[in-house]
């Protein structure tokens, strides 16, 4: 059985996440994982001027769940469209530092959760 | 920040007139308790001693109690021990919600040849002591069944199961690792064959159990070696442990009654204050249940969370939920008595010991409920 340890940073984004919520009026909403595993990821996003203005999360899941889906809203905040479209779970996992290997599938969701919102977006 | 303990269950702080007897078996009282000399044969009194404590516990002879690491090795050595020295019978049975020391025991015992049937339990966690005499064959060796459940408390019926047993003379185990101590085993009225206890369960230290096996009973040993034991379980004898094993069981005893009803009032307290919260289920039988176990879960949030943040508020607890064990499977007790997987991914338990206070159970129910608020407020799948 593998220790599960969080770091620092992903307990601080656990306890403390900057960006949970919904965007009433979100010009997309993204949603990814399956409650059998117990995570479901829901992205909102508001893009103005061609960037995305803003990006908050609603998470059923563990820390590192909601610890990625906060870090996934705080990188694509501010980028444009074409930018955010190139954010990966790499890019999650490197914000935070390390995440425990059981874990890495926590930042996959959520950069499905993303691709999944920029989709709905171009639609 | 004070360290509100809840998880019971898994281990205890070793008590401390418990350890004020094991201290002098460290240094003054280290003599070996095969030898011959008078400083062996302090170890060897000591040995002797708390055996006739732990066989008090439990309405056994001391002959009939063989001291080994822990609970885990106790139920190794009643099913393989079983198993190796009867090799006519291949068939073994027992549940699907035991602990991982009896079924991955049993697994390899189906890797060996042998065969094994997993019983169903009901929405609580019950056997059927039907189902047993139903499942019992020409070939069945044994049959294992916990006494208690680790998870969700539930307590089984096992003075029938054991009596169906002894009449179609099949063996009966019971892993018994959450009840020694806590409510009253006979093993002569429960016409008990073998039966798994650990110390650290109950106050005592870290490795050190027994396994309580009737004197009519054949087994094989799985350590070989100086013949300790009466050679089931050979090895130089850990005398400190047993002695600090021996003297809480003694404690044990002594305020079972009074402890177990205490416990009792606390966990109903915590079980009726957060079934206040919408969308909650109790886990397990809401009576035939540990005194001091409770399990809940929460709809539309995960576990690992909950502990998480509870640790952050100094309250150590535990999940069923996958995200806890290092598998991506939720708990296989929770499965077993139906729970979907989100249900078992949102269960939290909490088990009481001697130091839980009614203040502590005051902090908890103030504790959980924003920690549940905080968690749905975040959820995808939540909604008011």
């Amino acid at each position: 059985m593998e220790k599960i340890e969080y770091s620092k940073k992903v307990m601080q984004h656990f306890l403390h996440p900057k960006h949970f919520g919904e965007i009433k009026d979100a010009d997309a909403v993204g949603e990814a994982g399956n409650i059998k595993c117990g995570d479901i990821m829901h992205l909102y996003i508001k893009v103005a001027d061609g960037k995305i203005s803003d990006a908050k999360f609603k998470t059923l899941g563990c820390a590192a769940a909601i610890a990625s889906s906060d870090v996934m809203c705080e990188l694509v905040i501010g980028k444009t469209i074409e930018k955010a479209s190139k954010v990966t779970n790499k890019d999650i996992v490197d914000y935070l530092g390390v995440l425990p290997t059981l874990k890495l599938h926590c930042s996959v969701l959520g950069m499905e959760t993303l691709h999944d919102a920029l989709k709905k977006l171009r639609k | 920040m004070k360290t509100i303990y809840l998880d019971h269950a898994a281990t205890t702080a070793v008590d401390g007139t418990v350890l004020k007897e094991m201290l002098p078996y460290f240094s003054r009282r280290f003599g070996n308790a095969s030898t011959l000399y008078t400083l062996g044969h302090e170890s060897r009194e000591a040995v002797e001693r708390a055996r006739k404590q732990i066989a008090k516990l439990i309405n056994a002879e001391p002959n009939e109690i063989f001291f080994t690491s822990g609970g885990t090795e106790s139920d190794n050595t009643a099913l393989k021990g079983a198993f190796l020295a009867n090799a006519g019978k291949k068939h073994i049975i027992t549940t699907k919600i035991e602990h991982p020391a009896i079924l991955q025991t049993c697994k390899w015992i189906e890797k060996q040849g042998g065969r094994v049937t997993y019983l169903h339990v009901d929405a609580n966690g019950i056997v059927n002591p039907q189902s047993v005499a139903n499942a019992i064959g020409e070939d069945t060796l044994l049959v294992s069944i916990m006494h208690a459940n680790n998870e969700i408390g539930t307590i089984q019926p096992i003075e029938e199961i054991a009596r169906i047993c002894r009449e179609k003379k099949v063996m009966f185990h019971t892993d018994a690792v959450q009840t020694f101590g806590k409510i009253p085993i006979d093993v002569k009225k429960m016409n008990i064959d073998m039966l798994s206890a650990s110390s650290h369960k109950i106050y005592g230290p870290k490795g050190t159990g027994i396994l309580f096996k009737r004197n009519k009973i054949w087994i094989d040993a799985l350590m070989h070696g100086g013949g300790q034991e009466r050679g089931l379980r050979s090895g130089t004898e850990n005398v400190a442990g047993i002695v600090g094993f021996g003297k809480a069981a003694e404690i044990a005893m002594q305020k079972m009654k009074s402890e177990g009803e205490r416990e009792k009032k606390l966990r109903d307290k915590i079980i009726n204050g957060l079934l206040k919260i919408p969308k909650s289920r109790l886990n397990g039988h809401p009576t035939k249940r540990l005194p001091g176990n409770v399990n809940i879960s929460f709809e539309g949030i995960e576990g690992e969370s909950m502990v998480l943040m509870l640790n952050e508020k100094g309250i150590c607890s535990s999940t069923g939920s996958a995200c806890s064990t290092g598998s991506l499977e939720p708990s296989h007790v929770l499965l077993a008595i139906g729970m979907t997987h989100e249900q078992a991914h949102g269960s939290l338990r909490l088990t009481l010991g001697r130091e839980t206070s009614a203040k502590d159970v005051g902090y908890v129910l103030k504790a959980v409920p924003e920690i549940v608020d905080k968690l749905r407020s975040m959820s995808a799948t939540w909604r008011e």
